[in-house]
């Protein structure tokens, strides 16, 4: 050890170290929690769907189950970004609305055409969501008015690109996005993944964590806080968009109003997922997983043959019994801490 | 210091305004230190140290007057930038990031990234291992996330960021309010050596021990204004200079103890951290608590005060047994609790200081169940008149008061519930020197009136010149009664530190 040591050492005898084990169950809880939730909602599916099929889900089932979450799990990543940064971004159902809407007039069955496209919807999508991020970073305006405002302007414009549902998506762009062959979606789940764990080791993803921990403080630490704010409702944005794709590749046309769900939806998602509306602690991995727990809960609700009309009442029982749960996991899991 | 005279100021403040509202936080302000010097900055709160030290490290910016860096004139707009001018701060607010791991927030300005420019976590863990390790921390596991680990610790980290950045100018602004002896120890070492390689070190400080141990200059300020820096400054005469009039003594003589009637019998009271803990507090009685923190007086206080739940004993108010379940049981039964942290624990902040006070007595204080505002106004004067609370007014936000006035808004409320326990829980931890003269003088007075108090302080001199006996808990039990001659603040230290077998 250096003689700068000798200037005065705090040390107990003991390196104060917890075991890996324990240390990554406690900082990985929420999620750890969401997972647990998402395994018990697939294990009561399968329950309900074997006593009323009797047999197993199979290949079918998978596939339209991932195609079904796909656009939801765009979204809901996008709004974990948002929500970390101590914001919340309701906009997110109209940003969906205009992508579906815009897809569903431009696509033509082409790989020009598609890739142009795409692209395009994601670069409105982006747009959108600096918009949001201008009028909350810069406007310095509360979040939940600006996207609340912004989310009425969005629809109303996808309304004007596609005023009845219809137009047509090409059933190859449907192959590559939502395809019903098999569960081939499960790719887009992985590099939604793969981008957010990248993504955290970014300097914006720290930015974005440090400024839902504390804004004072990150600002203190040299972060770039209006850039990073200002990103997360970019990136949102462009993973609506994304969502909106999704969503018209798997209905095979358009309709300017199915977004709409996805604002309230989304925000549900990130919560059973463990991220914090309190800003600083969660990941878009959560929002991924808590999307699925959603369609689990839908799937569950539809073969306990549950009328349709009640399904938003038991998605709010599912919830409350969620969010009972994990605070109370988190409390007797601090109290034997 | 002597060969300073020639030597360009490390750091200079030269005419340094600034103004927060309508309030003038620091008015035409000089200061500068030198390198390779320990300046410490003494007034009291609100004499504009803080606000100093925001300037100086680029957190605010001053309306008026110029910041020299090594006799360069900067024009910090951030404290990024002042980082980049060598100049370095721990604010008193802490500024780590809660929900991230220690060692994330020590490399936070200077990432460890992998081929892929992502941020290595493992490699950061290391780096962050050696950072700590090189400056003797050894108790504090890097892969912690800042929530888990204790106030204290989160300092040492703090601080340690702030002294692994190769700094030219350190500034801490009151470093030691929530540190350890040991810890404040290592802090002193950690300093020297800086000093010795050339660092200017600023800091603040309410502790005169801890000044005169370590400044070579002191500088005192009043009023928003520097009064004068010395290179010896004993503390009666700091304290006539910080507040600009003449204190006697800073501890009021012990009031006349009458013929003892215990008021609290606490037998036995056991439950998390208190292992069985026994006392009696008489009537007109300052009872001190001593010890080191984490030895059981907070939740003991807690308990008598039923925010904390006993497992076990019993504890009778004037002969009867009482339960005290919770907080609304207690202040029923005359049990006041004042804590250090007033800001999370009692007062709501973003009300006036009227509303505070008469919190407790809404209903005594109502017809028919409407708030007579003139009684309430005649209750709170007397009351803010008989505690000296300085405050712009019964109106004022109590958020806006200095601590040491918070302390004083929450003790009112007591007294007006005509509770006849005080629970006094280091109520002077952060409180500046003329403002602890007050709390000291009114701790007599209502022990004189026949209140019983009882007093814990994490400054032994306190307890050895205000107390009339002390209690020294160690390890959730009472380990100590010290009184008469014995009742020293070495003898209460030695008694805090003491292992069994030793006694």
């Amino acid at each position: 050890m250096p003689s700068e040591a000798l200037a005065g050492s705090l040390a107990p005898a003991v390196k104060a170290r917890r075991r890996p084990l324990a240390h990554l169950l406690m900082q990985n809880a929420p999620v750890l929690l969401s997972l647990l939730m998402l395994a018990v909602s697939l294990f009561l599916y399968v329950a309900i769907f074997l006593a009323t099929q009797h047999h197993l889900p199979g290949g079918f089932e998978i596939t339209t189950t991932v195609n079904n979450t796909m656009p939801l799990a765009a979204a809901a990543a996008g709004q974990s970004l948002v929500v970390l940064t101590r914001g919340i971004d309701l906009s997110v159902g109209g940003i969906i609305d205009m992508s579906n809407a815009i897809a569903a007039v431009t696509l033509q069955d082409s790989a020009g055409s598609m890739i142009l496209a795409t692209m395009m919807i994601l670069l409105i999508g982006a747009a959108a969501g600096l918009v949001n991020g201008l009028l909350v970073a810069v406007g310095r305006l509360q979040p939940i008015l600006v996207t609340l405002a912004t989310l009425s302007i969005y629809q109303g414009i996808a309304i004007r690109i596609l005023p009845q549902p219809g137009g047509s998506i090409p059933q190859s762009y449907t192959a590559i996005l939502a395809n019903t062959n098999g569960p081939w979606s499960l790719v887009y789940v992985v590099l939604l993944c793969a981008l957010w764990w990248a993504f955290r080791r970014s300097g914006l993803g720290v930015a974005i964590l440090a400024i839902g921990n504390d804004p004072v403080a990150a600002s203190s630490n040299g972060i770039n806080v209006l850039r990073a704010r200002i990103m997360a409702y970019v990136l949102a944005g462009i993973l609506a968009a994304a969502g909106g794709l999704f969503l018209a590749a798997s209905a095979t046309g358009g309709d300017a109003t199915t977004g709409d769900s996805f604002t309230l939806r989304s925000i549900v998602a990130i919560v059973l997922g463990g991220v914090s509306l309190f800003g600083g602690r969660g990941s878009a991995i959560g929002g991924v997983i808590g999307a699925f727990i959603i369609t689990m809960i839908v799937n569950l609700l539809f073969f306990a043959h549950v009328n349709q009309l009640y399904e938003s009442f038991f998605e709010g029982v599912f919830l409350l019994i969620a969010v009972v749960a994990a605070s109370g996991i988190g409390y007797l899991a601090r109290r034997r801490a | 210091m002597a060969a300073t005279a020639g030597l360009v100021p490390a750091v200079e403040g030269i005419g340094l305004s600034r103004s927060y509202g309508g309030v003038r936080a620091l008015n035409n302000a000089m200061f500068s230190a030198l390198p390779g010097e320990v300046h410490a900055l003494v007034g009291e709160n609100g004499a504009g140290k803080s606000t100093l030290i925001k300037i100086l490290g680029g957190r605010v910016r001053a309306d008026t007057g110029t910041v020299r860096i090594m006799g360069e004139q900067m024009s910090f707009s951030s404290p990024h930038e002042a980082h980049r001018a060598g100049a370095r701060t721990v604010f008193q607010e802490l500024t780590l990031l809660p929900w991230m791991t220690v060692a994330e927030n020590l490399l936070l300005g200077r990432p460890v990234r992998n081929r892929l420019a992502l941020i290595d976590r493992a490699g950061t863990e290391r780096a962050a291992d050696q950072m700590l390790g090189t400056l003797g921390v050894t108790h504090i596991d890097p892969r912690a996330l800042v929530e888990e680990i204790s106030l204290a610790e989160r300092q040492v980290v703090e601080i340690v960021r702030a002294i692994t950045q190769d700094a030219k100018i350190l500034f801490l602004d009151e470093p030691t309010s929530s540190l350890v002896e040991r810890e404040v120890e290592w802090l002193f070492g950690q300093i020297r050596r800086l000093r010795a390689a050339g660092t200017s070190i600023i800091f603040t400080s309410h502790r005169w021990h801890e000044i005169r141990n370590i400044a070579d200059r002191i500088t005192v300020f009043r009023a928003g204004k520097e009064v004068g820096t010395y290179t010896e400054l004993d503390e009666d005469h700091a304290v006539t200079l910080m507040t600009d009039r003449r204190v006697d003594a800073l501890y009021p003589a012990r009031s006349v103890l009458q013929a003892p009637t215990p008021a609290l019998e606490v037998r036995r009271l056991t439950g998390a951290g208190v292992a069985g803990a026994s006392l009696t507090l008489h009537k007109g009685e300052v009872l001190g608590m001593g010890g080191l923190a984490g030895h059981g007086h907070r939740e003991l206080f807690f308990m008598l005060f039923g925010a904390a739940r006993a497992t076990g004993g019993a504890v009778t108010l004037d002969g009867r047994p009482v339960r005290l379940s919770n907080p609304r049981a207690a202040i029923r039964a005359g049990i006041a609790l004042v804590p250090e942290d007033r800001k999370s624990e009692g007062l709501l902040l973003s009300i006036g200081v009227r509303e505070n006070l008469t919190l407790s007595i809404l209903r005594r204080v109502s017809r028919w169940g409407v708030i007579a505002k003139r009684q309430e106004q005649v209750l709170c004067r007397h009351m803010s008149d008989r505690l000296k609370i300085r405050a712009a007014g019964l109106g004022a936000r109590v958020g806006a008061l200095s601590g040491g006035n918070q302390q004083k808004v929450l003790l009112g409320r007591w007294l007006l519930a005509d509770c006849r326990i005080l629970l006094l829980y280091d109520v002077t931890r952060g409180v500046d020197v003329a403002t602890k003269h007050e709390i000291y003088d009114l701790i007599m007075r209502l022990a004189g009136q026949g209140k019983a108090i009882l007093f814990y302080s994490s400054e032994a001199e306190e307890l050895a010149h205000l107390a009339h006996r002390v209690l020294v808990m160690r390890e959730g039990r009472i380990a100590a009664e010290l009184s008469g001659e014995a009742l020293t603040a070495e003898r209460i230290v030695a008694a805090a530190v003491r292992d069994h077998h030793a006694v």
